[in-house]
Parts: structure tokens; C-alpha cells; sequence
């Protein structure tokens, strides 16, 4: 069932499930078999009491006769579907590969009715992507390591010494006793060398080892370690570090770098902005990052931080943030409910994030609308700042900063023109001919022209 | 006068045992270690016989290797490459570069001195290239 599907076609699939008969249905909620027939083929919009009362016989609330399941599942169904393993597998027949193809278009149908295994389903493709990586990772490290290849070219060389100095002093006949005192020396001295030189390399490639059991990057690691606090870090409120390692801390030493660096980042922001000051001024203007910074003298891309990094208090707003380096390349991600980064791959090209990378220093402030039933829309303010340089030859580096809200919790009513609709990633989006489509989607039911 | 190899290597202890091995059979054995110069080197010495190892201060051997086979000179003059990488690429990049022969660490002492020897064409079996 495609992302589109309608009430009247959930609720008989609902039914169905359930094993009730059309008009033992009809009968329960008072309404001829007739009439739910003409509802479940899409042909009465229904809403109110009576979908309530369909709800309740059925069983489920009314929002997921009217939602259908939940969109980040969906999408990631639809992503593994576009991802499937038997297509890339020679050894499996053509026949074979073509009738175990998942059935993409049923996939809110599944995920219905066994939502277990949907999770599972999504887990594993989030678990597959990120082992591709970690293999991509190292590989790339096994093949451009310098310290790998530079110790892995000592060994070979002492090994070669040795070898050819055993060699003589073993099968080349009678040896002059200075020359044979002098390729003792040698192999001694070699024999050391390739002592040090095989435990650096061992202990390097058991460092490679711990790492590995961590299975994703870095940036995930902080991501997960913020994520399990809310995004917020309270300590930095009364002006204490949070605490990077031991128990629930960030187990490898790149993602205990990163983080520092955030949090290094953050309590500088926290200081200027103490939560007294935010409080108040969310409290009279609303979680606007443009007051924010000039109340506080910051820039705009530190306010949009410093709002989506608040502990939680009474009229917190709820705060979703994206920033990405000057490739794009997604650098921290805050989802929202409904406005989720992607978690691998490119986003979509439409967000103001990556309008505000065309447009150094120019605040971008736009309505944005993801689809989904219902479609959701949020308040995005973005900015792109080159980061402070550390001396004049330094590269320019940039980094764009996206603050996103729900529109729902602000007073902001927009004019439908402005409205501009974006996506997750183009895979999982079903937005039809849209000029920044980059490949194909998988859940729109046909291909559209020109890709 | 007996045949001359260049040794061009950094590693002493290389140094020393291939110098061995080759003196006892008669060769006169120079050495050079800095890449950046290697290729001024030859051209002074004038050797029969190049061994020039890939892992060099300030040059590869890679480049050495090219930019004597630039030189009608040194166009024909027979060079021994050693290696600790004996992928295939690497054997590759050394034969479209104009390797004579492609050796790859460690070797044993009897394979290099038989090479040398064929490579200067002073060996009893017949010469030819190879591929170590």
C-alpha cells in the first residue's frame, strides 16, 4: 500500500485483520453495511464520532486509521525495500531474485500488521548500513594509513636485514671474524627493531580492534550520547563539565574528542545566554533566534544552538537542529517528530539549510512543510558563517546552522504561497516532480519523467 | 675491473649484507641513500648493474626509476627494483616505468645474486627479464 493510502482502505484492512465481517462492523457502530462498504473504498470522507467509534471497534486509536504507522518506520521500510540484499547477489537466480523483490508498495500494510518484525526490518538495515560503513572505514584506513603502512614497511625491511644476514652467516662459508662480529651486531640490533616494530604494530591494530566494537561513527556516538540527554546538558547551567566517560559516557576517544568539543562550544553559549535570560525571552517573544542573538550580543547560529540545547522547563518549545559542513555533509543532527536529518546519506537539497550554504551570512527564515498524513509543518531559520580563522593562510571553512520548530507551537499563521514542501532524503520522498530530485523514489507508485 | 652494481638504499643493515653477498663474487658494490640525488648518481658512477629500492628519503624509487628511463643514458641500463609491496599494482606502476626485474623484500641472498649476475649478463643462464 503506497504512503498514500486513505482511511476507508485502513480501516478494511483493520477489519480484516480483526476477522469481523463488514456488517457485523456496521451493525456495532451503527451504520448500514452499505454505507461502511462506500467508507472503505474511499468513497465517504469520515471523520468525528463515527471514526471514533470505528477506532474503538477495532481497536486502535483513531489517529491510525487517519495516519496510518508511523512515518520514520515507513521510511526506513521503504529504504531497506530500495536497498534489498538478494538484487546485488549473483549466485541467487534471476527467477529467484525477481520473486523474492520486497513488496514496496505494501509496506504501510506490513508494518500494520506485524509491526515487530517492520522494527526489526528498519534495525537491520540501520544495523547493515552501518557495518558497510565501518568495512568502507577500514578498508580505506587499511589501504591510506600512513602509520600502517610505514610500520608494516619497517617490519618487512628488518625482516629482510635479518634474513639476509642469517643467510650469509649461515651458508656462505668461512666469514672473516670481523665481518662475522659486525652481522652479529647487525642481527642483534635488527632483532630489536622488529621486537618494537611488531608491538607498536600489534598494539595499533588492537586499538582498530576496540574501536570496531563501538560499530558507527564518531558522530553517531555523540549523537547517541545527546540524544540519551534530551539534547540539553543541565550541568552546563551551573557551570559544570558533563561528565564525557565512565557509566552511559562516550566510549571511544574520536567521540569523546567531538563531544568535548560541542560541549567546550556549548558552555561557552550557555554562559552568554544563561537559561534566567532564554527563559524570559522565550517567555515574551517566543523561541526566536534573531531576538536571542541580539539580546545576548551572539551570533545567530550560536541563539539557534543555544534554543535547541535547553534542559527542560515549563514553556520549552520543542527544538529541532541540523548543521552541516560547507560539502553538506550533515555534522549534528536533533530530529523532531515528523523532521527527521537522515541518519545515512544526503538530505534533501530543498531545506533552508543548504539554501543558507548559497547565501553566506544571509538569515534565511522560511515555513517548511515535510509530507505525511498529516503533513507537518515547521518554522525553519537557518544560517551559513565561515568559522573563525586561525590565521589568514587558513582555508575558509563554513558551517551552515538550521533551527526547525513546529509551526504549531508558534503564532505564526503563513500565507500558503510561502510555504515551500521538503522532504527527508529523495528515497523516501513522495513529492512529485520536484526540481532537486537527485534519484528516483521508491515510494512514489510511478516513475516519474525524465529520471 | 670487475662489474659495478649502485646499491641505492637507506637501510644500513641492507646495505651491508647485499654488499657482502656481492662482493665475495667479485663486484664492486657503491651505495647511495638519498632519493633526490639517486638519479645524479648513476649518472656519475656509470654502474652495470642498479638496485634501487622503492621506500627512499625525498624521492621514490617510482620517480627514480622514471626519470632515468627518460634518459637515452640510462635507457637500456639494467635496474633491479626491490620492494616491500609486491602487490600487483605495484609490480605494474615498476614495469610501466621500465623495471628490469622486480624484487620483493625479503629475498633471499642466492635469488638477488643470481639476478644481478643475469641482469649484467655475466650469468650462465640465460638472460632475460623476470619478475620476482
Amino acid at each position: 500500500m503506497p504512503r498514500t493510502a486513505l482511511t476507508g482502505t485502513r480501516i478494511r484492512e483493520r477489519r480484516t485483520l480483526e476477522g469481523l465481517k463488514q456488517a457485523d462492523l456496521a451493525r456495532t457502530v451503527g451504520i448500514s453495511p452499505a454505507y461502511l462498504n462506500l467508507i472503505e473504498h474511499n468513497r465517504r470522507r469520515i471523520g468525528g464520532k463515527l471514526l471514533v467509534d470505528l477506532a474503538r471497534a477495532l481497536g486502535v486509536e483513531p489517529s491510525v486509521l487517519t495516519e496510518g504507522a508511523d512515518l520514520p518506520l515507513m521510511e526506513g521500510l521503504q529504504d531497506a525495500a530500495s536497498n534489498a540484499v538478494l538484487r546485488a547477489r549473483p549466485d541467487i537466480s534471476r527467477a529467484r531474485r525477481a520473486a523474492a523483490e520486497p513488496e514496496a508498495e505494501r509496506a504501510e500494510e506490513f508494518a500494520g500488521r506485524f509491526p515487530g518484525w517492520a522494527e526489526l526490518v528498519v534495525a537491520q538495515r540501520d544495523r547493515i548500513t552501518a557495518l558497510e560503513r565501518r568495512i568502507e572505514a577500514l578498508n580505506d584506513r587499511l589501504a591510506h594509513d600512513p602509520f600502517l603502512s610505514d610500520s608494516l614497511h619497517e617490519v618487512l625491511s628488518t625482516v629482510t636485514a635479518i634474513r639476509s644476514t642469517a643467510g650469509i652467516l649461515n651458508g656462505m662459508g668461512e666469514i672473516d671474524p670481523d665481518w662475522q662480529a659486525r652481522f652479529h651486531r647487525n642481527l642483534y640490533e635488527d632483532s630489536q627493531r622488529l621486537a618494537q616494530g611488531s608491538q607498536a604494530l600489534v598494539s595499533y591494530l588492537d586499538s582498530v580492534g576496540q574501536s570496531e566494537d563501538t560499530l558507527s561513527s564518531p558522530l553517531e556516538e555523540v549523537e547517541a550520547w545527546l540524544a540519551a540527554r534530551d539534547f540539553a546538558l543541565p550541568e552546563l547551567e551551573r557551570g559544570m563539565m558533563p561528565e564525557l566517560t565512565g557509566e552511559g559516557g562516550l566510549r571511544s576517544a574520536p567521540a569523546r574528542q567531538l563531544a568535548r568539543k560541542w560541549v567546550l562550544r556549548a558552555r561557552a553559549e550557555a554562559e552568554k545566554m544563561p537559561l534566567s535570560m532564554v527563559e524570559a525571552l522565550i517567555s515574551e517573544h517566543g523561541p526566536d533566534p534573531a531576538a536571542l542573538a541580539q539580546l545576548a550580543g551572539v551570533d545567530l547560529a550560536a541563539a539557534m544552538r543555544r534554543l535547541a540545547s535547553l534542559p527542560a522547563f515549563e514553556n520549552r518549545v520543542p527544538t529541532g537542529l541540523a548543521i552541516c559542513d560547507g560539502s553538506g555533509a550533515l555534522t549534528y543532527r536533533k530530529p523532531l517528530d515528523g523532521f527527521a536529518p537522515p541518519r545515512f546519506g544526503a538530505a534533501c537539497p530543498l531545506w533552508p539549510l543548504y539554501q543558507a550554504l548559497l547565501r553566506p551570512m544571509v538569515p534565511i527564515r522560511r515555513v517548511v512543510e515535510q509530507q505525511g498524513q498529516p503533513a507537518r509543518r515547521f518554522l525553519a531559520y537557518a544560517i551559513a558563517q565561515p568559522q573563525r580563522a586561525e590565521s589568514f593562510e587558513a582555508p575558509e571553512v563554513v558551517e551552515a546552522t538550521m533551527l526547525f520548530i513546529p509551526l504549531d507551537r508558534l503564532d505564526v499563521t503563513p500565507r500558503e504561497a510561502e510555504v515551500l514542501g521538503v522532504g527527508t532524503s529523495c528515497r523516501v520522498c513522495a513529492r512529485m516532480n520536484c526540481p532537486a530530485r537527485r534519484e528516483p523514489s521508491m515510494v512514489l507508485e510511478e516513475p516519474e519523467e525524465g529520471l | 675491473m670487475g662489474k659495478r652494481v649502485l646499491l641505492i638504499e637507506d637501510e644500513p643493515n641492507i646495505i651491508e649484507a647485499i654488499r657482502f653477498i656481492l662482493s665475495r663474487d667479485g663486484w664492486t658494490v657503491e651505495t647511495h641513500a638519498d632519493g633526490a640525488t639517486a638519479v645524479e648518481a648513476v649518472g656519475r658512477k656509470r654502474p652495470d648493474v642498479v638496485i634501487l629500492d622503492v621506500m627512499l628519503p625525498n624521492k621514490s624509487g617510482f620517480d627514480i626509476l622514471r626519470d632515468l628511463r627518460a634518459d637515452a643514458d640510462h635507457a637500456a641500463r639494467p635496474i633491479l627494483m626491490l620492494t616491500a609491496r609486491g602487490q600487483k599494482k605495484d609490480r605494474d606502476m615498476a614495469e610501466a616505468a621500465g623495471v628490469s626485474y622486480f624484487m620483493t623484500k625479503p629475498f633471499s641472498n642466492s635469488e638477488m645474486l643470481e639476478t644481478v649476475r643475469r641482469l649484467a649478463g655475466t650469468s650462465d643462464e640465460a638472460s632475460g627479464e623476470g619478475h620476482g
